[in-house]
């Protein structure tokens, strides 16, 4: 697999080519917009909570989102992903998610060392892959496929894109839970 | 030291550039984003490097011997870079970057308005009132802009801009000036389109309504011949980075009268005359706006990259940056699903090519070229007024310098038609 096919994986295309549950939809508790203010990418983003406290359900994610593939199709799967799930559940998803795209930023040095091949793999290793451990708890297939995002640093924000504003149309939608909520940024 | 003399723009002078023989992805770099910032030759470290080694001390400021030699290279670095842009010595100013500069101004009017005038003589011409406008275009990159919008919250004037025709041309006509204009500013040369407005009608319609003109020098000073002094501008920023030269220098050029009467921006040690406990007094231009010791290397780096820019000679180099420009144009068009952005022909135009493939977004597009070792910019470029003008979210930007040649803008067609086909397969 080259590393293009790496970061587009075919679940990640076949997401950014058909976004599921996209459109905004009424009734709602909490609109969000956030914006990629490098790049321009947007999505609004509404949250329908069913009940209160933790026991409180995500009964819809709806959005409206143009961007780049990375950021639809992350967007797509996490609706797909947390539409349903209790509060603890879904901030546990972001948490995963979160974990497995983030990536250490790699020092001049560490870049210099791999002219050196005797210390390449090292250092791609350390720039690299997310932890396999991650993908076991993340407990779903298509946002495994988010896993060469973490290759990538300028990627990272088109992946957080629409995990972000769900989060923010947590805060919004469900302030008993705030504390929670925030605990995950 | 090798000397660039009787060499040629493209492969002649990219053996200086020690980065382009890097390797990205297993591919050969091929660099097309010198609008963002440019790759710099060996003679600009090397000039740095001398400096550092030989004669670093703090400018303006003590009485040794590499105090004084260090004074003579930062002062000597100024009078390099104003004739390279056809100022005087005293009418350049250091700044940290053109944003920078472009916020020295914009802070003038505001520090002006609110009566802060420092007891220099004729700042009034610097205030702005309710009532009064401030004129930009619709192409202006965000530092030429923003901070406009920052000093009409504090004044109580009104930002008007002139638009943009549907070929990415400035709209001349969809504004008027008026006695009320105190400033127009505007851009050289879009930083996307590669566009360059017609300065000189837009600076005569300012110059009849009595309203200061301020350019936005970036994308133009680094890529042809520029003499401020005939375009007659009242101010003009670019940086250091675009011109092969250092980051952290940029430059703010000021006609003589106008820079004596700006209120100043930082204020601290350098830019002044007499300092009592109570109040102080404020040095000629250009030391009132250089406060702190200041950024003796990168100066004495991009004089270097002037001298270096002007052997290889300004117009050799906007001639091969529109063959280039051209060649780009006439590789991209035929690609299925490629419009290009701006006019289709080099005409008022520089080195910048821009433009969006249906149906793939910018990003993932630059990820395709990322791979096959090309670097483009990809988003909106720090011009986000005009993506919205031109209904598009995002771009994808190659830019060029004296280094590229045509087999780079070769290799950008190929991988462009390689991300069409690779978001196309499936």
């Amino acid at each position: 697999m080259s590393d293009l096919d790496d970061l587009y994986r075919e679940v990640i295309l076949d997401h950014s080519r058909r976004p599921r549950g996209a459109g905004l939809r009424d009734p709602f508790s909490a609109e969000v917009y956030q914006v990629n203010p490098t790049c321009g990418d947007e999505v609004t983003l509404r949250v329908r909570l069913d009940g209160t406290g933790p026991r409180t359900v995500l009964a819809d994610v709806s959005y409206e989102s143009q961007g780049c593939a990375i950021s639809m199709a992350s967007t797509s799967v996490m609706a797909q992903w947390v539409t349903g799930a209790e509060l603890p559940e879904v901030l546990e998803a972001y948490r995963a998610f979160q974990r497995l795209v983030a990536r250490r930023p790699v020092s001049a040095q560490a870049v210099s060392a791999q002219a050196d091949a005797a210390q390449a793999d090292a250092a791609e290793a350390d720039a690299g892959a997310a932890d396999p451990r991650d993908l076991v708890e993340l407990g779903d297939d298509d946002a495994a496929a988010f896993a060469g995002v973490a290759k990538y640093p300028a990627r990272v924000r088109c992946a957080m894109l629409g995990w972000t504003a769900l989060q923010q149309a947590l805060l919004r939608g469900q302030p008993d839970q705030s504390g929670a909520v925030a605990a995950t940024a | 030291m090798s000397s660039p003399v009787n060499r040629t723009p493209g492969q002649d002078v990219a053996v200086d550039f020690a980065i382009l023989s890097r390797e990205v992805n297993g591919h050969p770099l091929v660099y097309l984003d010198s609008g963002a910032t440019s790759q710099r030759p060996r003679q600009v470290l090397d000039a740095e490097r001398r400096f550092v080694e030989r004669q670093n001390a703090a400018v303006h400021r003590g009485a040794h011997t590499l105090a004084g030699e260090a004074t003579d290279a930062y002062e000597a670095a100024r009078a390099t870079i104003a004739t390279f842009v056809g100022a005087d010595p005293d009418e350049i100013v250091f700044t940290k970057n053109a944003t920078e500069g472009l916020n020295l101004v914009a802070s003038a009017f505001v520090n002006a308005s609110a009566g802060v005038t420092g007891g220099v003589v004729g700042a009034q011409r610097f205030t702005l009132r309710p009532g009064d406008e401030i004129v930009v275009t619709e192409m202006e990159h965000h530092a030429n802009l923003v901070p406009w919008q920052q000093v009409c919250a504090h004044t109580g004037a009104t930002l008007r801009w002139y638009g943009v025709t549907d070929e990415g041309r400035l709209d001349l006509d969809s504004i008027r000036l008026s006695e009320r204009t105190k400033v127009v500013a505007l851009t050289h040369q879009s930083n996307v389109l590669g566009v360059r407005p017609p300065l000189a009608e837009v600076s005569a319609r300012a110059r009849e309504v009595g309203a200061m003109v301020v350019l936005d020098a970036c994308q133009s000073v680094p890529h042809g011949p520029v003499d401020l002094h005939d375009l007659g501008v009242d101010l003009a920023a670019f940086s250091g980075h675009k011109m092969l030269g250092p980051t952290g220098i940029g430059i703010l050029f000021g006609r003589r009268e106008v820079l004596a009467a700006m209120p100043p921006f930082l204020t601290g040690g350098s830019m002044i005359e007499t300092v009592r406990m109570d109040a102080s007094t404020f040095a000629a231009p250009p030391q009132r706006f250089e406060a702190g010791v200041p950024m003796a290397s990168q100066a004495v780096g991009l004089a270097a990259a002037c001298d270096y820019l002007t052997t290889i000679g300004m117009a050799a180099i906007e001639e091969h940056e529109r063959h280039l420009t051209q060649t780009a144009l006439d590789a991209l068009s035929p690609i299925p699903g490629v419009r290009l952005l701006g006019p289709i022909s080099t005409d008022d135009r520089g080195g910048i090519v821009a433009f969006v493939l249906d149906g793939v977004h910018a990003h993932d597009v630059g990820q395709v070229l990322d791979s096959a070792g090309i670097a483009v910019r990809v988003g909106h470029h720090c011009a986000w007024p005009l993506h919205r003008r031109l209904g598009i979210p995002a771009s994808i930007r190659a830019s060029f310098h004296v280094y590229n040649d045509v087999d780079d803008v070769l290799a950008l067609a190929d991988a462009v038609d390689s991300a069409r086909r690779y978001f196309a397969a499936a």
